[in-house]
């Protein structure tokens, strides 16, 4: 499977994203936030990249910015050397919240995308029960969002944003309102589309062992305004098997990224305890016990 | 249903003996027509041309008033609620001739325009624009963000984002708008042919009390219950149509 891997780096050539120095300033002057400031992240093509960090960090706020739905008030954002001006089919977006078009059926709404490009219907129909087909959901073409449970909704959504075959995806928290099992289903379809597509892609998460698990890159966000914290690379093997979870190299990884998301959350929660008890605190006790504090 | 039909007897009953009897407390059932006049009027009635022809007109100022309300209140209302500038701009002489009731408009009606005809049917259209208007306004405004969005994000364009997203996922408020304005539609067209019509099933009934028919006055309230009755229901029907997602049992027991 290292072949494969090695197909996918020679392949994807679009889908580099480069965010320099970025800054986002929400409110007038008085009562301005900082959501993110100075971020500077750089993804490869093909490459799956995580952003962890505490809850109101920014993380959304950065994807936004990459997704045109938010404009910076400072830095770049460029995609394939391009300025990121706007929305566009180039950047799939899969929302945490369930956002397919309730009144189309699974197949209207993995065509949407494509109809927007004004492709000849068939072409359209065609594209999308390929498209389902490799989700497993062709059988549920016809049906609407609301007859579909939380988990196939989401892999239609994801199949929506992959229809018109951009060079990046952007998914914010996208398994976060999906039971655990059903979770790591979802980890292993996408790793599997990932890899067929050949695309890039920033992913945002609370669940640090799925950001070990699906990425090449992890990175740590600080509490409010957010930076950078930490830039994690997670040397396992594709593909990724769930035995690996309990393998010496994803323990310590784990742990690492435990230490870095404690440490900012507790200043998040107001950090008024002493920073050395924290650091020591955060290697003395296991991974689950901090696991739940996260 | 074996107890709505007892009332409905019972109802009948009560009218039935109420004018045969000419029962007269506070009200008085004196010169109130008896089930059987009315029904042996409506049977000579079935044969009149001028009758048919009464609803003929007013269904056709229903269909052009709340026509014209449907596309003008859909337009403007997706409009307002996409667009902060035309909600600046409209909203508030919208909230301003609101409360305004269609029927006090029937004599600026009668000046503002050239015919007795176009006079009715923009009371008919004023009664409708309005809940029409709102709903939509309403609908654009809980439409989840998201979806706009998503659609953007696929490549939107303005117009398609107000056409496929934004019209369609207010379809469900604009549906309540259609059919809160078909009553009041009805409500607004009776009171504009009593008072200013030619023809029209509301100048039928009018003109039945002028011309002490009495029996037609009911024959009359009938029919305008049933055209009202039909119509609503084509709304709903309609609802159902074009809205298929909406599971049909939502909102009963
Ligand atoms: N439109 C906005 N106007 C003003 N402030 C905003 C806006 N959007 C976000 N913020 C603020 O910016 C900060 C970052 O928000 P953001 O949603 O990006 O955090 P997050 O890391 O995604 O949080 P979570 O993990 O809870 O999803 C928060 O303090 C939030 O209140
Ligand atoms: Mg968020």
């Amino acid at each position: 499977m290292s072949s494969n891997e090695a197909v996918t780096k020679a392949v994807a050539e679009k889908g580099r994203i480069q965010i320099d120095d970025l800054q986002v300033t929400f409110g007038q002057n008085g009562n301005q936030v900082d959501a993110v400031s100075g971020v500077s992240i750089h993804i490869e093509p093909g490459e799956f990249v995580s952003i962890v960090g505490p809850s109101g960090c920014g993380k959304s706020t950065l994807l936004n910015a990459v997704a045109g739905f938010v404009k910076p008030s400072g830095g770049t954002l460029l995609l394939d050397g391009k300025a990121i001006k706007g929305p566009g089919a180039d950047r799939g977006m899969v929302f945490q919240q369930y956002s397919l078009f309730p009144w189309m059926s699974v197949r209207k709404n993995v065509e949407f995308g494509l109809k927007m490009q004004r492709m000849a219907s068939g072409q359209r129909e065609s594209a999308a029960r390929t498209l389902l087909g490799l989700a497993g959901l062709l059988a549920f073409e016809n049906h609407y969002p609301d007859q579909l449970s939380g988990g196939m909704r989401q892999r239609v959504g994801i199949v929506r944003a992959l229809a018109t075959s951009p060079q990046v995806l952007l998914m914010d928290e996208p398994f976060g309102a999906l039971d655990a099992q059903t979770r790591v289903v979802m980890q292993e379809i996408l790793t599997n589309m990932w890899q067929r597509f050949r695309i890039s892609v920033l992913f945002i998460t609370h669940d640090i062992d799925e950001s070990i698990f699906l990425s090449d890159r992890v990175y740590v966000m600080t509490a409010r305004p957010g930076k950078i914290k930490a830039e994690i690379a997670i040397p396992l093997p594709r593909p990724r098997l769930p035995e690996m979870s309990t393998s010496a190299e994803f323990l310590k990884i784990r742990e690492q990224l435990h230490a870095l998301i404690r440490e900012e959350s507790l200043k998040a929660m107001g950090g008024e305890l002493k920073e050395g008890g924290l650091s020591g605190f955060g290697i003395e006790v296991g991974p689950e016990g901090v696991g739940e504090l996260v | 249903m074996a107890l709505g039909l007892f009332s409905v007897l019972l109802f009948i009953g009560f009218w039935y003996f109420a004018t045969k009897y000419r029962w007269s407390m506070y009200i008085r059932f004196g010169n109130i027509p008896s089930p059987v006049d009315v029904f042996n009027e409506a049977m000579t009635l079935g044969k009149n041309a001028d009758f048919y022809n009464n609803m003929v007109v007013s269904m056709r100022r229903i269909l052009l008033g709340f026509g014209i309300a449907t596309f003008a209140g859909v337009g403007l209302g997706l409009l307002i609620g996409r667009y902060r500038l035309m909600h600046n701009l409209f909203f508030p002489v919208m909230e301003m001739l609101r409360p305004i009731p269609a029927i006090a408009w029937v004599p600026i009606s009668i000046m503002l325009w050239p015919t007795n005809e176009s006079s009715i049917v923009f009371i008919t259209f004023i009664g409708s624009f309005f809940p029409i208007l709102l709903n939509t306004v309403e609908g654009v405004f809980s439409l989840d963000k998201v979806l706009v969005r998503a659609a953007r994000s696929l490549g939107a364009s303005e117009f398609a984002l107000l056409k496929d997203v934004i019209l369609p996922g207010a379809l469900p408020h604009i549906f309540t708008g259609l059919a809160v304005g078909m009553g009041v539609a009805w409500v607004s067209l009776i009171a504009a042919e009593m008072i200013s019509g030619q023809f029209g099933i509301g100048y039928f009934t009018w003109e039945a009390y002028s011309l002490i028919q009495y029996a037609d006055i009911v024959i009359g309230m009938i029919v305008i219950g049933v055209l009202g009755l039909a119509c609503s229901g084509a709304i709903r029907l309609l609802g159902r149509l074009v809205m298929p997602w909406i599971s049909p049992n939502d909102g009963r027991s």
